[in-house]
């Protein structure tokens, strides 16, 4: 028997405010245990949450740039559980009346595109930190409670591992250009939890879920959900059932493993939450967030092709960060060439980054050196090969790139009057090579313009002196 | 019975409460009377109705996105019957769920 896997998705993403979402405690990541909290998080008695208004509105950019609809008369609910991570014994959410609904965001897997449903996406709070020890106790750290949250739930639309990784890294993308979260997994303020069920092909009925809960690596979710969409067909053809259960992903084996039976939803006891009056969204509201929402890539990435020329490929890999993004953008701006900067940007600087493990903000690159070196190398200033060490500067050192060319000599040599006596002089010293080219041999022609370029010290424009020395040699 | 026992145990169990034989048979009891009571609302016609969530008129109440400094954490610790360098230290929860 042939199966079917489906996949669905519930995203959940710490939102960057100041302050929390009921409670004006600032949200910091890496702070002292217990810090930035007050007593709204710890839910004294009498205590009374209010809304903060930017982490609703930063909900609603959400929303929008994953194209749902913003529900426009919302209120809040509790969802009610014991745990010492969260001290109210409820968690407040939206289970009601979400902000966005009907949602959809587009992936591209093996050049097939397909567009994934958004069910609905909420905002709600985010617990406090457990860490669980050996010595038979558990510390609380509740500087996370309250974080601002937006829950991001997919329709079952994903029918492969690698469908769930293309859906989370395109939603990672989305959501980062936003701007209302740095979506830093290792942070982990983008956790996944991923629903996995099988069904014979052409069965119109989902088969019984299993939920793997709060996975931080979207590497993880590949193999969870690979390995679970298998673990479920023997099941099947061993004739057995699937249960509703929730299971865990072991890094170690790459493996899933039983935790628990689900519990019912009606365990949780929502209700509306009475402390927080309910809020309509206008017509005006909305269109002043949507105002507030930056380019997303899609635009981005037509934009880059249609008005600079450059090929799919390039304007997607400028587009994987805004932080890339803007770069490039800014870049160009300043006169660079936009496939000469994307080239840049895309190679060596890119190569930097990966060999030193940081991002793009953290070197000491600008815009404006880039696109100055850039000029320098177009208007032929600087050779290409030394281009190389003046990037290698600027990017370690922040020098400004036309200063720093003048000040170390390497400005490039075109001037024939200059680089002849230097191309007589190794033709003098390399009779074999001569001989070589005389005899047909081509390679003779590289191993000379080498030779000269180490004369230069690699300050020779090789475009010139190879039309010189290719004359020189006919002339022999 | 609108409501078994077991339901009944079932939700103590949640609420993290435990009751005797006796106990649970007599809330059993009540929360049935309660549950009929409050079933009398199915009987009135609500179509049409908008859903009550809130009683008060009060609409779109919300702050501004300005932090202030969290509450002095020797504070909030004077509660805390148990804490460690900051933590609040509870005893040991199994939830293989949290990552330790």
């Amino acid at each position: 028997m042939n199966f079917e896997t489906t996949i669905g998705l519930e995203v959940h993403i710490e939102m960057k405010t100041n302050s929390k979402a009921f409670s004006p405690a600032p949200v910091q990541y890496g702070s002292d245990p217990n810090t930035n909290t007050n007593v709204v998080d710890w839910a004294f008695p009498g205590v009374l949450p209010t809304v903060n208004k930017r982490a609703l509105e930063f909900g609603m950019r959400a929303a929008l740039a994953l194209n749902c609809e913003i529900t426009r008369d919302i209120h809040f609910d509790r969802k009610n559980y014991f745990y010492p991570d969260n001290p109210k014994a409820y968690q407040i959410t939206q289970s009601q009346t979400p902000i966005g609904r009907h949602g959809w965001l587009e992936i591209e897997v093996d050049g097939q595109k397909k567009k994934i449903g958004i069910e609905e996406m909420h905002v709600e709070e985010d617990a406090g930190k457990n860490t669980h020890s050996s010595d038979g106790y558990s510390y609380v750290d509740l500087n996370r409670q309250g974080t601002p949250l937006i829950e991001i739930v997919s329709k079952p639309d994903i029918s492969s591992a690698d469908e769930a990784y293309a859906y989370l890294v395109r939603l990672r993308q989305i959501i980062q250009f936003t701007g209302i979260s740095d979506v830093k997994m290792e942070e982990g303020s983008m956790r996944a939890d991923v629903n996995v069920s099988v069904r014979p092909i052409g069965s119109d009925k989902l088969g019984t879920k299993t939920e793997m809960k709060n996975l931080n690596s979207f590497e993880h979710v590949r193999k969870g959900s690979h390995y679970e969409s298998k673990r479920q067909q023997r099941v099947l053809m061993a004739g057995d059932e699937i249960r509703q259960e929730t299971r865990r992903f072991d890094e170690a084996t790459g493996e899933t493993i039983l935790m628990r039976v689900k519990e019912g939803a009606s365990d949780y006891r929502y209700f509306p939450e009475p402390d927080l009056p309910p809020i309509h969204i206008s017509d005006d509201w909305v269109q002043e967030v949507k105002k507030s929402i930056p380019e997303m890539p899609d635009k981005r990435r037509k934009r880059y092709v249609e008005d600079w020329g450059l090929p799919e490929y390039d304007a997607n890999v400028l587009t994987q960060t805004k932080e890339m993004s803007d770069f490039f953008e800014e870049t160009v701006a300043q006169g660079a060439d936009p496939k000469l900067a994307g080239n840049w940007l895309m190679g060596d600087v890119n190569a930097y980054l990966n060999a030193k493990q940081i991002g793009l903000l953290d070197t000491k690159l600008t815009p404006e050196h880039l696109a100055t070196m850039i000029k320098l190398i177009q208007n032929a200033t600087i050779s290409s090969k030394i281009a190389k060490k003046v990037f290698k500067e600027i990017i370690t050192n922040g020098s400004e790139p036309k200063a720093w060319v003048e000040k170390k000599g390497l400005v490039q040599l075109s001037d024939p009057a200059v680089l002849q006596p230097i191309i007589d002089d190794v033709l003098q010293n390399n009779e074999k090579s001569i001989e070589d080219y005389k005899n047909g041999k081509d390679r003779a022609i590289g191993f000379l313009v080498g030779q000269i370029m180490k004369q230069t010290r690699g300050k020779a424009n090789p475009k010139v002196v190879n039309k010189l020395l290719i004359a020189s040699l006919k002339q022999l | 019975m609108a409501i078994s026992e077991g339901k009944v145990a079932h939700v103590a169990g949640l609420a993290k409460l435990a009751f005797s034989e006796e106990k649970l048979q007599k809330f059993t009891g009540q929360m049935d009377e309660i549950i009929n009571m409050v079933q009398q609302l199915s009987d009135v016609d609500t179509d049409g109705v908008e859903v009550t969530t809130h009683v008060t008129d009060s609409i779109n109440t919300m702050r501004e996105d300005n932090a202030v400094k969290g509450t002095a954490r020797e504070l909030l610790m004077k509660n805390v019957p148990e804490h460690q360098d900051g933590f609040i230290k509870v005893p040991a929860i199994i939830d293989e769920n949290e990552e330790a």
